[in-house]
């Protein structure tokens, strides 16, 4: 080291400062994005958490000053997430064993993943425009039907993808070893594929779901969103996210913060659900590998 | 090339004296009262798309024996042996013409539904495979796909006959509801012979089931293979020489796709017809 030229010795010190700048660039990056998300956070929970309260439950969506509350929202997005998760994801979780187990290379296996792959990065809008084709205007109305139809779509596809990875993630070896005692195609998937890889595909089913709880677009031409309690699917539906744009855009400031709330128990829905599905991989794969 | 090695002053001892056993692998069977055939292959060829790998195999393979498939790497024991169950069906590009005789059918006839065959020939594989459930589900695996028993008690019973069979019940009786990913390599390996076990395979094809197992492991094994001869067909392909001259009483030595020589194991490494057989038992082979 003490022998190294003024060439060398250039080199060197020129190599450190654009490591230590290029170091601190990506610090400064990661500090904003953090700063970012922190701020966006305290935001959503200091207005959120003044807008909470029981009523927020418990009472439908009303007049401002009548002190109404979001619980028709909240099961309006509920109902709609769900019956939209029961279609999406069952469907989803079809597409991908064809692709993984049955279709595998094969040229209308090779079509669908493409189509898959386009719906998955489709313009939600879009899709609620679809299913304002298919499931609005035939039926003459706006209902919680079609927004569920409309989530399911965006599931659907973000289900196919996640199985249909996980799927092929399962060692050959079992498939060899099941076929090999005289299962037949579908025992081996049914019986050792599917619950080999049942984790996986759980968290990509609660990740979809967390996607399409806080989804709007779709929404907007399917239920539309309801200012009085309904639990009726047939009619138009309340839902957080459309609460959040009819509430938003308002001069009621007891409107403005129910919005906020809103917005609050979604992200918060989001989190828990994210939490939730890497608990239930790591239980899966424990109870597994112990 | 032959004349060649004879010649090679590096090894001279091996080649010279034909009739004196070889030192490391003591030969335990001997083949006294020949086993009835078990198995009949006749005309075999394979090919995966264009490529021929096997060509005109013709074997008998003898009940209550352990047959071992020797020879260099590519040269096709493993597409032989998945011939046997049909495994090549599961291969798109594979295709295998000729004709396996099982109890007077042909098991390769495309009217013969695959998964018959396989249920009266199981399969161990190189790497332990067991499924990720419960020891217990691994074993009773087989038995609730073909519905072998009535009552859950014969499913118990079906259970524990298999894992003592495959010498392992004593280590696992107690955690049968535990994972069977969390045994050690060769538990594993004879978990998985248990599991074939459980649906009384008249016949279990080996594929190279001792590589990935250590010396004692392997011992266990091949102990296990010695045993099960009483009552199943066994044919094992093999790296090793040693172990083919410890557990096999009859030997078949591919080369190339082809059957070069097979007979009494005792034969095979004592006495070769053929100066290839000859030259890889002795290991002066490619
Ligand atoms: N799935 C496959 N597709 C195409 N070719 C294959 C396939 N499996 C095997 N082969 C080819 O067939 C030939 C025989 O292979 P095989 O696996 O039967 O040999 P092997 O004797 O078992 O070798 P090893 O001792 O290495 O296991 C080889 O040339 C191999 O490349
Ligand atoms: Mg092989």
């Amino acid at each position: 080291m003490k022998q190294l030229t003024a060439a060398t010795r250039a080199r060197y010190f020129r190599r450190q400062l654009v490591d230590r700048v290029m170091g601190g660039l990506c610090i400064a990056a990661a500090g904003v994005g953090l700063i970012l998300l922190a701020l966006i956070l305290w935001m959503l929970f200091s207005n959120g958490l003044a807008g909470l309260t029981l009523d927020t439950f418990t009472k439908p969506m009303s007049q401002p000053g009548s002190g109404g509350g979001l619980a028709n929202a909240i099961i309006g997005s509920l109902l709609q997430v769900g019956v939209g998760a029961m279609i999406g994801a069952p469907l989803g979780m079809m597409v991908g064993v064809y692709l993984s187990e049955v279709g595998k290379e094969s040229r209308f296996a090779s079509i669908v993943r493409f189509v898959n792959d386009i719906l998955l990065s489709a313009p939600s809008v879009l899709i609620g425009l679809f299913v304002y084709q298919i499931a609005v205007l035939p039926f003459g109305g706006f209902s919680g039907v079609a927004g569920s139809i409309a989530l399911a779509l965006i599931a659907m596809p973000i289900v196919a993808r996640t199985t249909e990875d996980i799927l092929r993630l399962v060692p050959q070896a079992y498939r060899d070893g099941a076929i090999a005692l005289g299962s037949r195609e579908n025992e081996v998937v049914r019986k050792v594929v599917l619950p080999a890889a049942f984790g996986g595909i759980l968290t990509g089913i609660l990740l979809a779901v967390a996607r399409i709880a806080g989804e709007t677009a779709p929404l907007l031409f399917t239920s539309l969103g309801n200012d009085i309690w309904s639990t009726d699917m047939t009619q138009p539906m309340a839902s957080l996210p459309m609460a959040i744009v009819r509430y938003s855009n308002t001069p009621y400031p007891e409107w403005v913060s129910l919005a906020w709330t809103g917005a609050m128990l979604i992200t918060v829905g989001v989190l828990v659900l994210n939490i939730a599905s890497r608990f239930s991989y790591a239980a899966v794969a424990g109870k597994q590998g112990g | 090339m032959v004349a060649a090695m004879t010649t090679d002053t590096q090894q001279p001892a091996a080649r010279t004296p034909r009739t004196t056993p070889m030192a490391a692998p003591t030969v335990t069977a001997t083949n006294a009262t020949a086993k009835p055939t078990r198995i009949r292959l006749e005309h075999i060829n394979a090919f995966y798309g264009q490529k021929q790998a096997l060509f005109d195999v013709n074997l008998d393979i003898p009940d209550n024996t352990v047959t071992a498939f020797i020879g260099a790497s590519g040269c096709g024991k493993s597409t032989l042996l998945r011939c046997l169950n049909r495994m090549n069906d599961t291969i798109p590009s594979a295709r295998v013409e000729g004709a396996i005789r099982m109890d007077g059918t042909d098991i390769n006839s495309p009217e013969i539904d695959p998964v018959q065959v396989r249920t009266r020939i199981g399969m161990v594989f190189q790497k332990p495979n067991p499924f990720p459930m419960s020891i217990y589900d691994n074993i009773a695996y087989g038995p609730r796909t073909h519905k072998l028993y009535g009552s859950k008690a014969d499913l118990d019973e079906l259970v524990e006959k298999s894992l003592r069979r495959a010498a392992l019940w004593d280590e696992v009786k107690d955690r049968l509801n535990k994972s069977g990913l969390g045994l050690s390599g060769g538990q594993q390996q004879r978990l998985v012979i248990a599991r074939t076990l459980a649906v009384s395979p008249a016949v279990i094809l080996m594929d190279e089931p001792c590589s990935a197992l250590d010396p004692i492991a392997t011992a266990h094994i091949e102990a296990l293979i010695d045993q099960l001869r009483e009552h199943t067909c066994i044919v094992i392909v093999t790296h090793s020489m040693a172990q083919a001259a410890r557990v096999s009483q009859r030997t078949a030595f591919f080369h190339m796709g082809k059957l070069i020589e097979s007979g009494p194991t005792d034969q095979i490494f004592t006495m070769p017809k053929l100066d290839q057989t000859q030259d890889y038992i002795t290991g002066r082979f490619g």
